[in-house]
């Protein structure tokens, strides 16, 4: 590991003045260094020093011990790009152009990813003013040639799904290339972030990906009982496992539905809609939400499982899993399902690994990369949980990956079921620690969920950083596209499922 | 084939009695609201300084609640120390106007019937399109669900279209970012008239939990006449499927 760059674990809250500031230079040399061994880069960030000068955050994560490295630069209104020699910066370094008005020099594709004024009044990397910035208006890749055509779709699609724009150069069926504009779901969450907690920070973690409700507040809550110094019972921590994996249940069997859907398999896509719902509802049992909402509060849980509650738990689950086995089995063994699902959209296990994509669409390229495993956290400090890996890279390795997920989680469900750790569901929380910084990892549904923050002198968040999973990506999925036919996009689409708000926060 | 077959039968059929039979809710599950002023301590608040959208108002004349602003997050509910506020597995929370999501503990205005002229149109079939204007995608799948089995929201002739050229009327959800306003203005007027405008969850209500953010607008009560209001952060689907129904005059009062 560099020298030059503060070590610390999932969570850990360390003394801010600890974080090295380095020439800028170096910051790219480490990461361009750190990635080429094999690490990944976490986050990459700036934010404002309250002087003209504006200060890099870069994470990075060694998965195999499972440490983070942080270390931090001083930029004023340019720098040279690090996309050129390290891919998993290019989305990054858009959006430090966007949200700061920071150019890096010679990025190869220095475009918005939201369409927003800079966060800095008057310091606007494309000298845009805030009148003239119109969602994903502008110029986009092209192919040129003849019959070269090109096929634009969005903000509004087809069914009820958020909105995002998608532009392809074709050539008759064949995608040469997709190119992913995004900014429609803006809400401008982490601004208001800043000076928290506030009573309204909790809600804006349940709904910056209102699907990922558990995956992104356990991520901010974990971050906050480090800085507060407060030891969640494992009751609470057992809880929130439970509601983490019915988060997981859920999407990845609507996912498997509505892949299913996509192909015009009927059966399985009308029972995985339903037992989709079957998860819904028993994190309603737990909470009364079937997102989960409301139920985990600072220092542990809302609500606990009492006995009785949990005989219900488990016949329920029980069942589910039942009707779930048949529909993901059905689907998976037929062979018009297959026909479709096999050698379309793959992604390479170099190229997952160039782009720096994380969760499901990693695994499902042969990458072994967990949170659960490498960052261990909450009720996974004390019980692991496999790591589902196939290495094809197409649609139906994302498919399989997400059986195996849904297989392993149900297991991991019962058998905290059978012995539930004793415990408060709450306990009390103090005022947040002055003066710290913590990198807060959870793994999501989608994949990695990365938070990271700073205090300021009164224990309040001097900024918070949000990284969602889809962040890193979106971009895979217009690498899936490449030389594919124009009609399989809406099954590579549905095989990342990606958010848009949790990207456009 | 012959495993199709088979799956078939173990999913057996599965679509909910309702509306024959009533739905069970979850115990946990938050609905209408039950607020008991009479045991408020003098000058308390104390529920509404926690409230993160300001939904609680509590003065002499009593508590009230802005159904249309509030996440049943039930933190009012956690601090109140002479539990005043508890909330009710109600489900049916929707109605025709704004004004009456401000619940005052009595009588609940539900959604009423499309009036006359229009109802004549819509009430056997209804075709709706969806637009998410910076919905967080709870709603949205909330709004998804109905069209599983489980729901089958085709039995009652309601059916979410694929472009505003096929609808009778738009439901939205979300804040209505400023990236969206274009859209959801376009949306609209491809839909012709007369047509029905639906904001389902507190976004698309009031701004929900992104109230007053500069890059929102608060909903959509702004920029269109609102002929359905469904309250929630997210609604639950019956809340959903409850609220479409009573517009098209299909329930009881
Ligand atoms: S439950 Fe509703 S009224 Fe009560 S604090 Fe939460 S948002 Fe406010
Ligand atoms: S009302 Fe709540 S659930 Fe619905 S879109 Fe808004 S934040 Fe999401």
């Amino acid at each position: 590991m560099n020298l030059h760059s503060l070590s610390l674990r999932n969570s850990q809250s360390c003394s801010y003045k600890d974080v090295p500031v380095v020439s800028i230079e170096e910051l790219k040399g480490t990461i361009v260094s750190c990635v080429q061994e094999g690490k990944r880069l976490l986050a990459f960030f700036a934010q404002s020093t309250g002087e003209k000068e504006m200060q890099l955050y870069a994470v990075l994560g060694n998965d195999k011990l499972g440490t983070l490295s942080l270390l931090s630069a001083k930029v004023e209104n340019s720098y040279p790009s690090i996309t050129d020699q390290c891919a998993q910066a290019h989305w990054f370094e858009r959006e430090i152009a966007e949200n700061w008005g920071i150019s890096p020099k010679n990025h190869p594709w220095l475009k918005p990813i939201r369409f927003i004024p800079s966060y800095r009044e008057g310091q606007d990397a494309w000298n845009r003013s805030k009148e003239n910035i119109l969602p994903c208006v502008g110029d986009y890749y092209q192919v040129q040639g003849e019959e070269i055509h090109e096929v634009a779709v969005g903000p509004v699609h087809a069914g009820v799904i958020e909105p995002g724009h998608f532009r392809f150069q074709c050539h008759g069926e064949w995608v040469y290339h997709l190119e992913i504009s995004l900014g429609y779901q803006h809400r401008g969450i982490e601004k208001e972030l800043k000076g928290g907690p506030t009573k309204r920070t909790l809600p804006y973690m349940e709904t910056m990906a209102g699907d990922t409700s558990i995956g992104h507040s356990h991520a901010y809550l974990q971050m906050l009982e480090s800085l507060a110094n407060c030891q969640v019972s494992q009751r609470a921590q057992a809880l929130r496992g439970i509601a983490l994996e019915l988060e997981r249940l859920a999407n990845h069997t609507g996912d498997l539905g509505a892949l299913a859907n996509d192909v015009g398999f009927l059966p399985t896509a009308n029972y995985c809609g339903r037992i989709r719902g079957d998860f819904l509802n028993m994190s309603a049992l737990l909470c009364g939400s079937r997102f989960g909402r409301n139920f985990l509060k600072p220092g542990g849980v809302a609500f606990d499982l009492e006995d009785s509650r949990i005989k219900e738990f488990q016949t329920k689950l029980e069942n589910a899993k039942k009707d779930v086995t048949v529909a993901a089995e059905l689907l998976l063994d037929s062979p018009s399902v297959l026909a479709r699902f096999e050698d379309t959209g793959v992604v390479s296990k170099e190229t997952a690994r160039e782009l720096g994509l994380v969760g499901v669409a990693a695994r499902a390229s042969g990458l072994s990369q967990d949170i659960r495993k490498d960052y261990p956290f909450g009720i996974f400090s004390s019980f692991s949980i496999p790591v589902a890996i196939y290495k094809k890279g197409d649609v139906f390795a994302r498919a399989y990956v997400r059986w195996i997920e849904i297989q392993n989680s149900i297991a991991f469900i019962q058998s905290m079921l059978i012995s539930m750790p004793k415990g408060k569901t709450q306990m009390p929380l103090s005022s947040l620690a002055p003066d710290k910084i913590v990198v807060s990892l959870t793994e999501g549904w989608r994949g990695e969920i990365c938070h990271v923050a700073k205090t300021d002198e009164k224990g309040q968040f001097s900024w918070y950083k949000v990284c969602d999973p889809s962040f890193h990506n979106w971009m895979g999925l217009s690498m899936a596209l490449r030389n594919q036919q124009i009609s399989d996009f809406p099954l590579c689409n549905k095989s990342f499922n990606l958010s848009y708000c949790g990207h456009d926060l | 084939m012959f495993k199709v077959l088979l799956a078939r039968l173990q999913q057996k059929h599965r679509t909910i009695a309702y509306p024959k039979k009533e739905p069970v809710l979850p115990d946990r599950f938050r609905g209408l609201p039950i607020l008991d002023n009479s045991q408020c301590l003098k000058n308390c608040q104390e529920c509404v300084s926690v409230c993160p959208t300001n939904a609680i108002q509590c003065t002499e004349k009593g508590l009230q609640i802005d159904l249309g602003r509030c996440l049943f997050c039930t933190e009012c509910t956690s601090v109140c120390p002479k539990g005043a506020i508890q909330f009710s597995t109600e489900y049916r929370l929707a109605t025709r106007t704004r004004q009456d999501l401000v619940f005052d503990g009595k009588v609940f205005e539900r959604a009423k019937i499309l009036k006359d002229s229009i109802h004549k149109l819509f009430g056997r079939s209804l075709k709706l399109r969806q637009v998410s204007a910076a919905g967080c995608n709870a709603c949205e799948a909330d709004i998804n669900v109905l069209g599983t089995p489980g729901f089958d929201l085709g039995r009652f002739g309601i059916q979410i279209v694929a472009s505003p050229r096929h609808a009778d009327g738009i439901v939205v959800t979300g804040p209505v970012s400023e990236n969206m306003k274009l859209a959801v203005e376009k949306t609209y007027k491809a839909v012709a008239n007369p047509k029905v405008v639906i904001a389902v969850g507190s976004c698309a209500i009031s701004g929900g939990p992104f109230l007053d953010h500069k890059e929102v607008h608060n909903g959509i009560t702004d920029l269109f006449p609102v002929d359905l209001f469904i309250p929630g952060c997210p609604p639950h689907p019956m809340t959903i499927l409850d609220g479409f129904l009573r517009l098209m005059g299909r329930l009881k009062q």
